[in-house]
This record gives C-alpha cells, sequence and structure tokens, in this order.
C-alpha cells in the first residue's frame, strides 16, 4: 500500500527510460506518480502543487522531447528543481569558504542565537551541537544558556551538555523568568568575553500566544543575529503551520534540520524551505555531539525523491568498514578467491553498518531489491543466523566448500541451531556471489555494482542479492 | 459532547483540534456550499485528508467510499464533513480502547518506548498521575540512562505525583536498570511499574537490539513480561509514523500507542491509516505539558474534531 518514494519513481522512470521520445501525456502521468509520492514523503500538498507546475513546465515540450533519454532528462528536471526549492544555491550551507557553518556571526560580540522550535525537536542537543561546531570551527568562545524554565530537568539537560562538549553554560538561578536568564546570558557573556551566546528557548506551540509573546520579547531584548528554527525531519504536513507561523511571529533567519540520521524521506525541509523562504542552514545526523552538518541540498533532494542518500551512505561505510581489509577483499573477489571466511566477514560488517534495510535505502537504485530482500526475508536476524551457519564450520570447510556433504551439513545445521535447508541456501547464496565476482572482475574495477551508479565501495556487497 | 463542564478534557480537546480543523473545515466549507460531488470535487476532498497527514491510500479509500453512496449528488458542507467524520470514525472505533491495568498482575510491567522527542517522559509522568487517581501504586524505572538529564527529568515527574523512582548513573545499562526496578516493584508490591526508555531511531539497529535486551532481561523474572509496551507517538509526525510503528510492533511486540502533541495544530490524522494497516489500540492522547494532560482516545470525538464538527 505504501511503497516507497523510491520504487514508485523507480517505476515511473523505469517507463520513461525505456522510450524513445516522450509526450505530454507521458509527462502528466509521471507527475501525478510524482505528486502522490512526494505527498507520501510527506511534503505539503501546496509545495507539491507549485513542484509539479514548476517541473511540467519545464518538462513538457522541447527541452524533453529533443533530449536523447527523454526518461533522465525528467529526473535531472525533477532533480534540479528540488535542489533549487531547496535552496541549493542561495543556501548559506553550499557556499564553501565563506563560513563554513552557514551560521551568520557577524556583529560585536557576543552575538545571541536563539533556537526555536516545538517540544521535542531536538533543540538541546541542536544548541550544543552548534556550540561545539562554533567553538571548534571558527575558535570563538561560547556560552550557552537554557531558557527552558517548564520542561522539567531541561536546564540540567543544557547543562550535562555542555560539560560534554567543553562549553560554558550559564548557572542555573532558580525560578528565573526566561527574559531575565536571557539578559544574564548576555551580561556575563560580555563580561567573561564570549564571542557567542546561544539562547536555547523552552519547545513551543506556534499557536500558544502567551510563549510565543515570551520568545519575541528574548528576541528584542537580545537582538539575535540568527533565530534558528529547529524542526524534526519526521514532520508531517504540519511543518507549514509550523513553520511559517515561527517565521511571522519570531522572525526565524534558517532552519535546523534535526534526526535526518533517522529513514524518514523528509519532505518537510522542503515544505519549510518552500513556505518561509529562509535557509536550511544546517542537519543534524546523530546523537553525538559532533553530529551536525551543513545542509547539503542534493542529499536531502536524493532522499526526497528517493534516489537514496549516497553521501550518507558511503561516510557509513568509511566509518565502520577497515579500508585495508577492504582493499584486500576486493582483491580476492577480482580473482575470484572468495571464501565463506571473507562472506562472514562481509556479513559481520554489514551488520555492523547498522540495520540493513536502512542501509538499502541508502543505495541509489535499490528499491526493487529492497523489496526482493523483504520478500526473501533478508534482514538483520537472518543475516545473524548466516554468521552462526559458517560459525559451526570448520577452518577447512569455510575454505574449501565442496567437501560439504550431507552429514557435514547436518552437524552445521545442529550446531548453528539453524536447519538444512538454511546451510544449503547459504551456500547457494555463496556459490551466486563467486560468479557474480569473477564476472564483475572481468569487468575491470570500475565499481562493483556500477550498473547500479552507486559506486558502491568494495566488500558492502549483501549476500544473496542478484 | 455538549454537557461537558467547561474548560473539561473534551473542551480542550476539542479547542486543540478545532485549531487543527480549522485549516481543515474551512476550505470544505469553501469547497462545499452546496455543489455537485463530481471528480474533481472528491479529488479535492481527497487532499484536505491528506493534508490532515492520513496518507495517499487512507485519502483515497474514505473519499471513495463516500463518492460511492453520493456520487453526483449535489452535497453541502456540512453533509460532507459528517459523512467523512463517520467514515473515519468507522476505522477508529476498533482501536479506541483506553489503558487498563491488570491489577493481579503486581507490577503490570508497562515498557514506553519511541523514537527521540516523542514524549516519552512527559508521558509516563501523565500516566502515572492518571493512575495514581484510580489509587493504584505506581513506580518508574529511569531507564533512559543516555541523554542528558533524562534522569532527573523522570525523578521531577516521580515527585509531581508522588511515585517512587529507581535511577542508576547516567550511562548505566538499562536493561540491568528495568530489572532491578521489576525485582523491586515485585517485592513491594506495586500495582504498576512504567519503565521510561531512551529515545531511539527505529532505524539503528543497535539502540533497536537494545531494547530487545531489556526484554529480554526482565522476563528472566516474569516471562510475561512486559505486560504492556506502549509507543509513543509524536501527532506532528508524518509518514514515517508507519516506519515506526512497523520496526517497533516487529521488534517488540507493541501492544498500543500513546499520540501526543495533539494541542498544536497538527492534526495526528496518521493514526487513521495507522489503525487500517496495523489495528493497535490507541491507548491515550496527550493534549498538554500538565500533569492532567493526557485523555483516552475517542474515535467519535476525535474523528468529529478532524473534521471541524463539534
Amino acid at each position: 500500500m505504501f511503497d516507497s518514494l523510491t520504487s514508485k519513481l523507480g517505476d515511473i522512470f523505469d517507463g520513461l527510460t525505456k522510450r524513445g521520445a516522450l509526450s505530454e501525456g507521458d509527462v502528466d502521468a509521471a507527475l501525478r506518480e510524482i505528486r502522490l509520492a512526494l505527498l507520501e514523503a510527506d511534503v505539503a500538498l501546496d509545495v507539491v502543487k507549485d513542484f509539479i507546475e514548476a517541473v511540467r513546465q519545464r518538462a513538457v515540450g522541447e527541452e524533453v522531447l529533443r533530449s536523447v533519454t527523454p526518461g533522465q532528462m525528467v529526473i535531472k528536471i525533477v532533480h534540479d528543481n528540488m535542489v533549487e526549492m531547496l535552496g541549493g544555491d542561495g543556501s548559506a550551507g553550499d557556499a564553501p569558504g565563506l563560513d563554513e557553518t552557514g551560521v551568520n556571526l557577524a556583529g560585536p560580540p557576543p552575538v545571541a542565537i536563539m533556537m526555536v522550535g516545538l517540544q521535542g525537536s531536538g533543540k538541546t542537543t541542536t544548541s550544543a551541537k552548534l556550540a561545539l561546531r562554533i567553538q571548534k570551527r571558527e575558535k570563538k568562545k561560547v556560552m550557552m544558556a537554557s531558557l527552558d524554565v517548564y520542561r522539567p530537568a531541561a536546564q540540567q539537560q543544557l547543562a550535562v551538555l555542555g560539560e560534554q562538549a567543553e562549553v560554558v553554560t550559564l548557572p542555573m538561578v532558580m525560578g528565573e523568568q526566561p527574559l531575565a536568564i536571557a539578559k544574564r546570558a548576555m551580561d556575563s557573556a560580555r563580561r567573561e568575553g564570549c564571542d557567542v551566546v546561544i539562547l536555547d528557548t523552552a519547545g513551543r506551540l506556534h499557536i500558544d500566544q502567551e510563549l510565543m509573546d515570551e520568545v519575541a520579547k528574548v528576541s528584542a531584548a537580545t537582538n539575535p543575529i540568527e533565530t534558528l528554527l529547529v524542526a524534526d525531519a519526521m514532520t508531517g504536513q504540519d511543518a507549514v503551520t509550523m513553520a511559517r507561523e515561527f517565521n511571522e511571529k519570531v522572525g526565524i533567519t534558517g532552519i535546523v534540520l534535526t534526526r535526518v540520521d533517522g529513514d524518514a524521506r523528509g519532505g518537510a525541509a522542503l515544505s519549510m524551505r518552500a513556505v518561509t523562504g529562509k535557509p536550511i542552514k544546517l542537519m543534524g545526523v546523530g546523537e553525538k555531539l559532533d553530529e551536525l552538518e551543513s545542509f547539503q541540498a542534493a542529499r536531502v533532494a536524493g532522499r526526497i525523491m528517493g534516489q537514496g542518500d549516497v553521501v550518507g551512505l558511503v561516510e557509513k561505510a568509511a566509518e565502520t568498514i577497515n579500508k585495508e581489509d577492504a582493499e584486500k577483499l576486493a582483491k580476492k573477489m577480482m580473482k575470484g578467491q572468495f571464501s565463506l571466511n571473507d562472506m562472514a566477514d562481509q556479513l559481520a560488517q554489514i551488520r555492523k553498518m547498522g540495520d540493513v534495510g536502512g542501509l538499502m535505502g541508502m543505495i541509489p537504485g535499490i528499491s526493487k531489491m529492497k523489496k526482493q530482500m523483504a520478500e526473501t526475508n533478508i534482514d538483520d536476524k537472518m543475516i545473524v543466523r548466516q554468521q552462526a551457519i559458517i560459525s559451526s564450520m570448520t577452518a577447512g570447510e569455510r575454505e574449501k566448500p565442496k567437501v560439504l556433504n550431507g552429514s557435514r551439513r547436518r552437524r552445521i545445521a545442529a550446531g548453528s541451531g539453524t536447519s538444512v535447508q538454511e546451510v544449503n541456501r547459504l551456500l547457494k547464496q555463496f556459490k551466486q556471489m563467486g560468479t557474480m565476482m569473477k564476472k564483475m572482475g572481468k569487468m575491470g574495477k570500475k565499481g562493483l555494482l556500477g550498473g547500479m551508479g552507486g559506486g558502491m565501495p568494495p566488500g558492502m556487497m549483501p549476500p544473496g542479492m542478484r | 459532547m455538549n454537557e461537558e463542564p467547561k474548560g473539561g478534557w473534551l473542551s480542550r480537546l476539542k479547542q486543540g483540534l478545532s485549531r487543527s480543523a480549522a485549516k481543515l473545515a474551512d476550505p470544505i466549507t469553501a469547497a462545499f456550499t452546496k455543489r455537485r460531488l463530481d471528480a474533481a470535487a472528491i479529488e479535492e476532498l481527497e487532499e484536505l485528508l491528506i493534508g490532515a497527514d492520513l496518507g495517499v491510500a487512507t485519502a483515497s479509500k474514505i473519499t471513495g467510499n463516500f463518492a460511492r453512496t453520493r456520487f453526483d449528488k449535489e452535497v453541502d458542507s456540512d453533509e460532507v464533513r459528517t459523512a467523512l467524520a463517520e467514515e473515519i470514525e468507522k476505522i477508529l472505533e476498533p482501536v479506541a480502547k483506553p489503558f487498563t491495568v491488570d491489577t493481579d498482575l503486581r507490577p503490570h510491567v508497562v515498557l514506553v518506548c519511541g523514537v527521540n522527542g516523542s514524549g516519552k517522559t512527559t508521558s509516563i509522568g501523565k500516566l502515572a498521575w492518571q493512575l495514581k487517581a484510580q489509587g493504584l501504586t505506581v513506580m518508574m524505572a529511569a531507564a533512559d540512562t543516555f541523554r542528558a538529564a533524562a534522569i532527573e527529568q523522570l525523578q521531577i515527574w516521580g515527585e509531581r505525583t508522588d511515585s517512587v523512582v529507581i535511577a542508576g548513573k547516567p550511562g548505566a545499562d538499562a536493561a540491568g536498570l528495568a530489572y532491578d526496578a521489576f525485582a523491586q516493584a515485585k517485592r513491594q508490591g506495586v500495582d504498576v511499574l512504567l519503565i521510561d526508555t531512551a529515545g531511539r531511531l527505529q532505524n539503528k539497529a543497535d539502540l533497536m537490539a537494545e531494547l530487545e535486551k531489556i526484554i529480554r532481561v526482565i522476563r528472566k523474572i516474569d516471562e510475561s513480561a512486559p505486560h504492556d509496551c506502549l509507543l509513543v507517538l509524536d501527532a506532528t509526525v508524518g509518514q514515517n509514523a508507519h516506519s515506526q510503528v512497523e520496526v517497533f510492533k516487529d521488534l517488540v511486540d507493541v501492544s498500543g500507542l500513546m499520540l501526543t502533541k495533539l494541542d498544536g495544530t497538527a492534526r495526528g490524522g496518521v493514526v487513521v491509516a495507522l489503525a487500517e494497516k496495523f489495528a493497535l489500540p490507541v491507548n491515550a492522547i496527550g493534549v498538554g505539558e500538565g500533569v492532567d494532560d493526557m485523555r483516552p482516545f475517542e474515535a467519535r470525538a476525535f474523528a468529529r474534531s478532524l473534521m471541524g464538527l463539534s
């Protein structure tokens, strides 16, 4: 029922690429599917409409009809438009050299940065991440102050994070109100020679007039150079209302998208950008304090479109895969010398990288395989069982699987708590992998999965994928 | 619905929902002050439901059901709203089940899980308050040992609700802590044990494994624990809620949902799609940050509020 955007667009574009020329009707049919897919990716309805209209205008007509591969042309137009709408060129986060964080710090110190957003959007964690980033990259002294006097232990949370990040936090005073805290923070930053003050405000609903007034007062008193709206990448259709109201009532200067490391498509990013016109400056990509990155429009566009987060995949792979091991393995693979030991290593690496499904989602064009995998039940648990099977073999058996006769297979099944069928299946997969690798070895070193356009690092091939 | 006292929970829920519903309902009013229900009109209706996070599939199913009986007839906005609300109510009715405690268990162990920032700790505080009001004894376990000051946050809720909080040090093993809390709750004959867990995104395999471990470990005391596993869902979340429910349900056998932050403009419409797809009970909703801002989920009220009807 809820096909992923990846597979939907995959189907459409498969259809498009197979044809020589595109009629207006083709484009319309594709755009209708794209519209649905974008809605399922949580892009707000009005934004989807504008987007589709823009793409239609560019796609229908000569540009596409004259191009050699019309399908690719449409993909490109959709992608370019998305990047543009996300603020690709104008986005400060993408301007290299100027200021890497994309966060404006120019002004007589101390400059204030105010973080606003709904409850649970990740303001406090983002405040600490941003403080650490500015302190590290810009070599500026940062002070953080929590203005959240409502949520229990919110101020302690910022204090603890401050210790972890080695960023100064304003000492707490019981019963002090947000406006007073903000003023005290600015005074004390001035005295202590801080360059930047990050004001972490309480989570609030944009319809809570009292709290919105409060944040407006803090803003007036501290005159923040940046007012960043912190918003969850998982946000649904309400992203438009929320972002618009925050922008109108508080006047935001930018957006921070959090939980980009989740598996949400992040269509809210497009909605918020479109409705406020404010750049998305940063994105949170993990729970650790250094996991805050400049916003990359192309990367997020790829995700929304379901083309996969290639950058994220490569980064993740680089983190977990030992480069030398991978190269060694790649050489072995090319030569066709691939043993069950190597397969076990691969399985371990895949598991290290986390959920197989999530990983697959990052690979472009793989959604169909993902479906197949779901059907064949290739998941984390299966990998665990496969590892158990290989662990139950002797060293000799792993090097030379040919010796595995019926009785050995029964022993292995018993030893690994699996069945002979599962052992057989694994051996069959192993055989297929070997054959495939030999073929690829012949194709040369140009990317093991070059055909998928993914530039997959060696050693990352999940088993059983054909 | 109208006999509720002013400022009662229903009016507060309505207040919250109607803010959201106003946006949903007004275009309906505008589009349907008597008009023929043709294909274009149906598509407009479908889009309005999509705008409330119901998702494409559910939205088209609901409007489809509606269109089947009234296609090409003259309809007005009230009729449309009432009819759609009825369709939505039908879907929600089977999942509207309040959370109940089995007092024979002593303790009835409730594991509370969800993604980061969904409102787990606040929901536990509010749930404890409610259970206390029913005359039950409540213990809380601060098994979110990861997030900064999560333990302190739960402890404050413990003070507010006059419940015992079992807590360890930050960074301690969550499963071990849950085990200790369970053992202690059992010794003391506490009615309910609420276990607060760290927020985790459902695509993080290692964090999900940690949650499975908590369950594995507390089952060493009682095979049937946890007796309930509540997934806390933020109403502002869009279609990713499907993925959240699917993965959590798969790994930790979720017994019910708690829908939070319904006092904003987000309509939580995704819960309609979830009801269709997973049929998991919605045990409670959150409509504010106050200690008494938890409500039972009522299908009719929710559906009607969603459509801007009182």
